[in-house]
């Protein structure tokens, strides 16, 4: 028996100067990166600050910074895509061979999906839930970090299987019989199961950690009625998660007991049964749309109140059509596989279903416009990205109750058209709200602005790109393109990708202007410094220090209403009430700084990569370093650190001489 | 019965409605959040026993559940099961009243019974393999495997679990943070309870009628 099971030398596909060029970069990039920290001398500092570090704001920052960098390796992906087609008409067959391009799309979806869009939203909600609710931190700290960790993990085995194996060959979603080891003996369709299996379990802890924080721990006075709508739609995208991660997770346990023991879920044989792969799938995937989106409805309805000046219109209407969005996102899975074959009145319930969805959509669409009508708008870079998501959305939910008919279904199914829909929702909606809220949110993470300048170069790019790169999509699919075509016969086609291509330049350019965003913000950030609430917020995030302590408030505040700050900036003004001088404070309890996340996150890849290529005594070594993490945690005798009563003074003096400075 | 306690601490009339008193106690937190988290565990289970609803008669010429089943065995394991939670229970009541000796004793028994239920059901899947009727002999056996074994599988981690938790009681003594501990392992163990009663109408009753 093989000591390293199906692991070679021949794994590394040395004859591939694309993927030996890209694999080659990116070590060097993290060797760069490394020895720059190393060198000088931030080990430390990144050890006990940031990676053993349990607090929520500091664990959504990665979050994001993970999210920023997978968007730039799935953006990768859509250029190589783009070019591809854009040549490979007609006799030329274009920079890439079949086997890759299969890769390439494979992992552009699920790299975008479940390490770029994931990441980026939990993020954002680790960030500001807690101080929106006006409280120290999540329910349960430490798992949080174990969650970040495990995300992680995922994303390191998607990325290493670009220099070690290959990666599925299957499309984003695996749909067996092709995904069964008959069709895909290599190691691509396992590096996709097992990376997913590590990352889905962190977003159960995420999802089953926010909706115990939300529903358990909010400051004192505020009501569910009284929590800002980002709240309300966290709330709902991690009830989401709860309830449909788990499905993903036994779809993909089911299918891995296919590929390693031989087991017959979705074989072609022995009464497997491969459709009920994609009913499995797509239970746990169409909530997973709403996971993605419902967080930047929240973000664009604090956008939209805070630089509108006015309170969100139909407050309790918007509460209303969040939760009824969350329980009908499981009645419609059926839409994206209407040609299954399924009865008319199965495909019929499904498509109604399906076009009722739209009606509370519509519904916090008329709110944000209400909101901002006759108000006094500021015109912000979030609420640029916020407007245009609304002109943006609408379009694609429109194309999308479009598909929603049956008969029409049948005709743009796998189309391009489809192709054209899901970017238009998912970049015009997702993409755009969490854009909107970094640049939001970003002051009071940093305690500077994002240079505004460069973030309008930014949003007009990225909205003319996005135009131009997907409005031709839809034509195409209309002619009858498929989707994952690495080359084609119909010489009609490629005007329009090329200019899909050029689409792409256009939002590179804008992913560039985001970059040097960042750069330029960072270089003048003395310039660019703001104190608590430097856009006239409304909500209890802005009611602290920018950053904020790692304790967020130095006594709990008490809400009597929504909009909880905004109301008690007015009262303060009428009443000319003064913070009293000499504040007492109390010593605050912190959980402790833990590496169990780190180490798990550690053994898990371990797991995962020995599980991937068949190396069963390191899966075992790997599953029992996890166990014996979990047990030294348990026995672990400090769980809190106190923070002393004169600290808070001393931070609280600083912070009040800075705002009346 | 724990949580009536909690619930009757404090003064009510003085304050204000449960959803405005700010954060909760961590003790009500992290139950909460455990139940949060068996629900998605029950979510879990609910997929795979939709998959075993699909298969059931895909038996592709193999044998199937009236051919394999043997009520008395699976009869045993549901009596040991259902008893181990009702020490399970005595074990949470002695706990709460600090009696340390028969908090050990019942968790012992707990223990045994659930190992008990185990062996019998590692014999049953033993003797289905010996005979060919393995998990890989028809997607009907493949989904009965997987779901059954899930189930197992959990059991066997709340033997690990309630082990563990008794070397915390013993060098810990029972503390807060054990007391929170044990608690979501009663919840745990009879979460499982509701997920056998489950599988043995769905799988073992409804097997052997069709």
């Amino acid at each position: 028996m093989n000591l390293l099971g199906k692991l070679d030398w021949s794994a590394i596909p040395l004859d591939q100067p694309i993927i030996m060029g890209a694999t080659g970069g990116m070590v060097l990039v993290i060797a760069v990166v490394l020895g720059w920290i190393t060198l000088k001398g931030y080990v430390p500092y990144l050890w006990h600050e940031w990676i053993t570090s349990v607090d929520h704001k500091r664990i959504g920052i990665m979050y994001i910074i993970l999210a920023l960098i997978m968007l730039l390796r799935g953006f990768a992906d859509a250029l190589m895509m783009r070019g591809q087609q854009a040549v490979a008409a007609g006799g030329a067959q274009g920079y890439l061979p079949p086997e890759h391009f299969d890769q390439i799309f494979s992992a552009h979806g699920t790299i975008m999906i479940f390490f770029m869009a994931m990441p980026f939203v939990i993020g954002m909600m680790n960030f500001a839930v807690p101080l929106q609710l006006g409280v120290r931190d999540m329910a349960f700290p430490t798992l949080n970090s174990v969650a970040l960790g495990l995300t992680a993990s995922g994303i390191l085995l998607t990325n290493v299987s670009l220099g070690v194996g290959e990666f599925a060959k299957t499309g984003w979603v695996a749909y067996p019989p092709l995904s069964e080891l008959q069709y895909s003996p290599g190691v691509g369709v396992d590096y996709y199961l097992w990376a997913l299996q590590i990352s889905g379990v962190g977003t159960l802890m995420t999802g089953i950690n926010f909706v115990a924080t939300i529903l358990k721990t909010r400051a004192p006075g505020m009501s569910l009625m009284r929590m800002p709508v980002f709240c309300w739609t966290s709330l709902a995208a991690n009830l989401l998660i709860v309830a449909a991660f788990p499905v993903l997770t036994a779809t993909f346990a089911m299918l891995l007991l296919d590929r390693y023991l031989g087991f017959h879920f979705f074989t072609t044989d022995a009464g497997g049964n491969p459709m009920m792969y994609i009913n499995l799938f797509w239970v746990w995937g169409h909530p997973e749309v709403y996971i993605l989106v419902l967080p930047a409805f929240g973000i664009f309805s604090e956008v939209v109140s805070t630089f509108s000046g006015k309170p969100l219109f139909g407050y309790r209407s918007m509460v209303a059509a969040t939760m009824a969005i969350c329980v009908l996102s499981f009645f419609v899975w059926l839409h994206h596989f209407f040609t299954m074959g399924a009865s008319a009145n199965v495909n019929g319930f499904f498509g109604v279903m399906t076009m009722i969805i739209a009606v509370p959509t519509g519904v916090k669409v008329f709110n944000w416009l209400f909101t901002m009508y006759g108000g006094r708008i500021r015109f912000t870079v979030p609420i640029l990205w916020s407007i245009g998501f609304m002109v943006t959305f609408v379009i694609g939910g429109m194309t999308g109750v479009l598909m929603a008919v049956p008969p029409a279904d049948f005709q743009l199914h796998n189309s391009l058209f489809l192709i054209a829909h899901f970017h238009n929702v998912i970049i015009g909606g997702t993409v755009f709200g969490l854009m909107a809220g970094y640049n939001y949110w970003f002051p009071k993470a940093f305690g500077f602005k994002l240079d505004e300048r460069w973030g309008r170069v930014s949003f007009w790019c990225w909205l003319i790109g996005f135009y131009v790169a997907f409005m031709p999509l839809y034509a195409l699919g209309l002619m009858g393109m498929t989707r994952r075509m690495q080359h084609y016969d119909v010489a009609s086609w490629q005007p329009w990708l090329v200019v899909a291509a050029v689409g792409v330049a256009i939002i590179l350019v804008g992913i560039v202007a985001q970059v040097i965003q960042l750069v330029v913000s960072i270089r003048n950030r003395e310039q660019l410094k703001v104190t608590a609430d430097p856009w006239n917020g409304r909500t209890l995030e802005w009611a602290t220090a920018s950053p904020p302590p790692a304790w967020n408030f130095a006594a709990l505040p008490q809400v009597a209403d929504l909009d909880a700050l905004w109301n008690r900036k007015q009262r303060e003004r009428t009443q000319q009430t003064q913070a009293p001088k000499d504040r007492k404070f109390d010593p605050i309890e912190m959980p402790k700084n833990s590496a169990t996340g780190f180490i798990t996150a550690f053994f898990a890849v371990v797991t995962g990569f020995a599980m991937i290529w068949h190396i069963w005594w390191m899966a075992g070594l790997g599953a029992i370093g996890i166990f014996l993490t979990m047990l030294a945690f348990a026995f672990r005798d400090e769980e809190e650190v106190e923070i002393p009563a004169e600290q808070i003074a001393r931070f609280e003096q600083a912070h009040q001489a800075e705002i009346t400075a | 019965m724990n949580i009536a306690v909690a619930v009757d601490e404090g003064r009510h009339e003085a304050r204000p409605s449960a959803s405005e008193a700010g954060p909760a106690t961590k003790r009500i937190v992290v139950g909460y959040g455990f139940w949060v988290f068996l629900l998605s565990d029950i979510v879990m289970f609910s997929a795979f026993f939709a998959a075993y609803a699909v298969l059931a008669h895909a038996t592709a010429g193999g044998p199937s559940g009236v051919q394999l089943f043997s009520q008395p065995s699976v009869a045993i394991e549901t009596g040991c099961l259902l008893a181990s939670s009702y020490t399970c229970g005595l074990m949470s009541l002695a706990i709460g009243s600090r009696r340390f000796g028969v908090t050990y004793l019942a968790a012992l028994v707990t223990f045994l019974l659930g190992a008990a239920f185990l062996a019998l059901e590692v014999r049953e899947f033993m003797g289905m393999i010996a005979v060919g009727a393995g998990p890989q002999r028809s997607a009907f056996l493949s989904a009965f495997f997987t779901l059954v074994g899930c189930h197992g599988l959990h059991v066997a981690a709340g033997l690990v679990w309630l082990a563990v938790m008794m070397a915390q009681v013993a060098i810990k003594g029972i503390n807060a943070t054990v007391e929170r501990r044990l608690l979501c392992f009663s919840l745990f163990w009879h979460a499982l309870d509701i997920v056998w009663v489950w599988l043995f109408t769905v799988v073992y009753l409804m097997g052997v009628l069709s």
